[in-house]
């Protein structure tokens, strides 16, 4: 298998103010969006020869983009992948670029969630032509049932547990107050995360990310075009999406249906991080990847993809937590825009908002969120159903 | 010198034949589509007094009407701003009372002649609805009618007016009655209408030193021809010469807007100098008198105006009984129009965002190379200039019809559906429905104009959803 490594560069990105945008159509957000990558990368629209729109709820075929930007008859591929619809987005404009085939992008994912009461927010829907039978099972309790089962695995007391997790949604609420583009600007407190209203046990209103309206945009190249319009050019690494076929049900592969047998918790986040860590040529994610943008649809989402993820080791995410490893200050921080428990999940969206941040961590554009010496940063989102996820990790370095 | 600023009027393109309902019966009333309500009726009524107005010089809307769509929700706002009025102006519901529309009117007068408002525009509307083959079915028509009053410019002035309340069980609805209800008709008629208009005819003639014979028109309220011709004798009225034509048997009893409608009537005759007397009935009692001025001339220089006799004049027949009955929305409750729009979910969040768009049906011109483009763009599609447009019009252009389709599944009710691509005058395309269309007689290369309809009723939300359709040039 081949592999991307070094050979397609971002020059420019942009993301639009996050949350309940009721003044803002998906087109205006898709519109600021790529303006502000447009603006940045120092490119027309009249430049990009071929666009990936990342878009669930609001619009279907490519055209909506085309519509939006008035792009003059170039390819435009609408992909749909859920949760990984950004990231997907994003991995189809590489390859666009890597075939040789195109030499700039774009990447889009424009999501208008609150159009629709929340839209896929509050249910999966199962395929649209339905019985009206089938479970349709709220995102809050498939994850619950993670949680509840993590908690078991390592006979972790509800309390401390909870703690736990009131720990990363500081965190995460903190870095959020750091960032003008995020949903909620707001800091909080473990208490507060604790005592808050309970969602779907054991996961209460604070470990829960919002609903929002959202756009993100990427302008993908070559490094030699890179070259010629920006010094500090963020140059892709890897880029994989995985598609759950239901493995997980089988007893052996996952622990949530077979207690005991795997410490694994979700095997789709596991096989993405291998393909992709073997791409960009990593051998200790824990050591080697200095930040990273997570799936934290809920608190424990986070813990728990620490682990698959091989930042820390299978039943020690919770003491890396208590030591403050991902804090903006840590020694790997996570999630440091805010990830989605401040910018809520506008689903195609969330993707391009992470590599967002991962862009301007590497340029050192962050402002008070920069971190320290970022050379590696990796984007993970995960979404779908239990046992079917797709999962996408894209992963970024700067220019050597 | 509060009084009559404009006049618009509207009644709806479809009649339908009395003796439809019972072979004995005789004439016609107006009807309205099934895409149009109190509602759309009263913006086209609006629409109708602000030709050849300056519509920023409106200071406010009083709807009335006891046929709103809505039990809690303004309808004065939707027709504001299908008008296209100024957002900074006071609007407010008349409702629940045939003499809505005059108790309307007079606190526009007094507010005009306050001062606190330069102009506020009175749409009275109705589209009340009897049983089936009641006394109310046969008379009912369905109508509305506009009158802008202000304070100078007048083209009929306010001389004198005066009020009666009165409390009598004659005609009413409760809250969740589909249909009117009313009890014997010689007693609602005698011991309601005609004494209660009568004493307050004699209230304003007697305390202005007023007689008959000062008045060139009187335009009344009246259930029924009859009725309104006993009243004009009795008060020593000449029903013949003075008594403003009911158009009874090609309209019908239109309710809150009807005397409104009558003395709009009037007015389109009159000459300067002419007393009117306007008098409606519903609960009581409000009697006017207004003479008109030079200004007058002024409403027939304008020939685009449809007032109450171009709107006669024109007419289309419903088919049938039963088609009036699926048009009225009572023969299958619930059933949408369109079965495209049925699956979509409606979006009040996209309502409000688009409102410019969908209400006041405005396009955007780019101001770097002038292209109208409906509906709006972050970028142009001709020059793509970003974020450079200007907000504009086209509800009162006229536009023709490039091309069209005919449907002939999308629909039960509104079949074949009608779609044609409308390039508007002065630049501008959309694709919308067309209604109160003739099939054979929809062409290429057709002249049409806009207009403001419901697209359909979601019950489960309980949302009527309004918008604009492209008509034929109704005369």
């Amino acid at each position: 298998m081949g592999s991307i490594k070094d050979k397609v560069a971002i020059v420019g990105m942009g993301c639009c103010k996050f949350g309940e945008n009721w003044d803002k159509s998906a087109q205006d957000m898709a519109v600021d969006a790529c303006y502000e990558a447009f603006d940045d990368a120092g490119v027309e629209p009249k430049d990009i020869q071929a666009a990936w729109q990342g878009l669930l709820h609001s619009g279907e075929t490519g055209s909506m983009l085309a519509r939006w930007l008035k792009l003059d008859y170039v390819p435009i591929t609408r992909v749909e992948n859920y949760c990984c619809g950004g990231l997907d987005a994003f991995r189809n404009a590489c390859y666009g670029v890597a075939s040789g085939r195109y030499d700039i992008v774009l990447a889009s994912g424009t999501e208008k969630l609150m159009d629709h009461y929340g839209g896929f927010g509050k249910v999966v829907p199962s395929p649209y032509d339905i019985s009206g039978v089938e479970f349709d099972l709220p995102p809050v309790n498939a994850f619950a049932h993670f949680a509840t089962r993590y908690m078991s695995k390592y006979d972790l007391s509800y309390e401390r547990f909870k703690r736990v997790l009131a720990k990363v949604e500081v965190k995460n609420h903190h870095n959020g107050m750091l960032n003008p583009k995020a949903h909620l600007h707001r800091e909080i407190t473990e208490e507060d995360v604790i005592n808050a209203p309970m969602i779907s046990w054991p996961l209460g209103l604070y470990d829960c990310c919002g609903l929002s309206d959202g756009a993100a945009a990427a302008i993908v190249t070559t490094p030699e075009i890179a070259k010629t319009l920006r010094s500090d050019y963020v140059l892709v690494k890897a880029a994989t999406i995985v598609n759950g076929a239901g493995q997980a049900f089988l007893a052996g592969d996952n622990s949530l249906m077979s207690p005991g047998e795997s410490e694994v918790n979700f095997p789709e986040t596991v096989h993405a991080a291998q393909a992709a860590y073997v791409e960009a040529g990593i051998k200790n994610p824990r050591k080697e990847i200095t930040h990273a943008e997570l799936h934290d649809c809920f608190s424990s989402t986070e813990l728990l993809t620490y682990e698959d993820l091989g930042f820390s080791p299978y039943g020690h995410a919770i003491e890396d937590v208590e030591a403050g490893r991902f804090t903006l200050e840590g020694e790997q921080p996570i999630n440091s825009d805010g990830g989605l428990k401040s910018f809520g999940h506008p689903l195609s969206a969330s993707g391009l908002r992470m590599l967002y941040e991962l862009y301007k961590q590497l340029q050192g554009k962050a402002g008070p969120r920069q971190i320290k010496n970022p050379k590696l940063g990796l984007a993970h989102n995960l979404g779908g159903l239990s046992s079917y996820f797709n999962v996408g990790i894209v992963i970024l370095g700067g220019r050597d | 010198m509060s009084g009559i600023v404009s006049f618009g009027a509207y009644v709806p393109l479809w009649r339908l034949d009395r003796a439809a309902i019972t072979s004995r019966l005789k004439g016609e009333k107006a009807v309205c589509n099934f895409d149009e309500d109190s509602i759309t009726m009263a913006a086209a009524a609006a629409i109708d007094c602000l030709k050849g107005v300056d519509r920023g010089g409106v200071d406010g809307l009083f709807f009335a009407s006891t046929t709103s769509p809505y039990k809690e929700k303004q309808a004065a706002g939707i027709v504001a701003a299908a008008a296209d009025l100024r957002h900074n102006i006071l609007t407010a519901d008349f409702a629940n009372s045939l003499k809505a529309g005059t108790a309307a009117l007079k606190l526009a007068l007094d507010s005009a002649k306050a001062g606190s408002a330069k102009q506020t525009m009175v749409a009275a509307t109705d589209r009340r609805q009897g049983p089936p083959m009641s006394a109310f079915d046969q008379s009912c028509g369905d109508g509305a009618a506009a009158l802008l009053v202000g304070n100078s410019d007048v083209i009929a002035s306010l001389e004198a007016s005066y009020s009666v309340s009165d409390e009598i069980m004659d005609v009413w609805r409760a809250d969740g009655d589909t249909f009117l209800r009313t009890v014997h008709p010689r007693f609602t008629e005698v011991e309601g209408y005609q004494r209660v208009i009568m004493e307050a005819i004699s209230g304003l003639m007697k305390e202005n030193n007023l007689v008959p014979e000062d008045f060139a028109k009187i335009a009344l309220y009246a259930p029924s021809a009859r009725r309104a011709t006993d009243v004009a004798r009795s008060l020593g009225f000449d029903a013949k010469t003075q008594l403003q034509d009911g158009f009874f048997n090609i309209m019908g009893n239109t309710g809150a807007p009807y005397a409104l409608m009558l003395f709009i009537a009037a007015l389109e005759e009159a000459k300067p100098g002419d007393l009117i007397l306007l008098a409606s009935y519903g609960d009581g009692s409000d009697a006017f008198a207004f003479r008109v001025t030079d200004q007058i001339k002024r409403m027939r220089e304008n020939s685009s105006r449809r007032g109450m006799k171009k709107h006669l004049e024109t007419k289309r027949m419903i088919p049938d009984y039963k088609t009036y009955w699926l048009w009225r929305g009572l023969l299958n409750p619930g059933l949408e129009p369109y079965i495209t729009h049925h699956f979509d979910q409606v979006a009040p969040t996209i309502l409000w965002r688009d409102r410019n768009q969908i209400l006041r049906l405005h396009a955007v011109k780019c101001k770097a190379c002038g292209t109208v483009q409906y509906p709006a763009q972050r970028v142009c599609s001709k020059c793509h200039a970003k974020d450079q447009f200007e907000e504009v019009r086209l509800a009162d252009k006229k536009g023709t019809i490039l091309t069209f389709s005919m449907d002939y599944v999308d629909s039960e009710i509104d079949t074949p559906v009608v779609v044609p691509v409308v390039n508007f005058d002065g630049g501008g395309q959309m694709v919308c429905y067309m209604t109160d269309r003739v099939t054979e007689e929809v062409k290429a290369g057709m002249e049409v104009e806009m207009s403001f309809r419901k697209i359909f009723y979601r019950e489960n939300m309980g949302l009527h959803n309004y918008f604009w359709k492209a008509v034929p040039i109704r005369a």
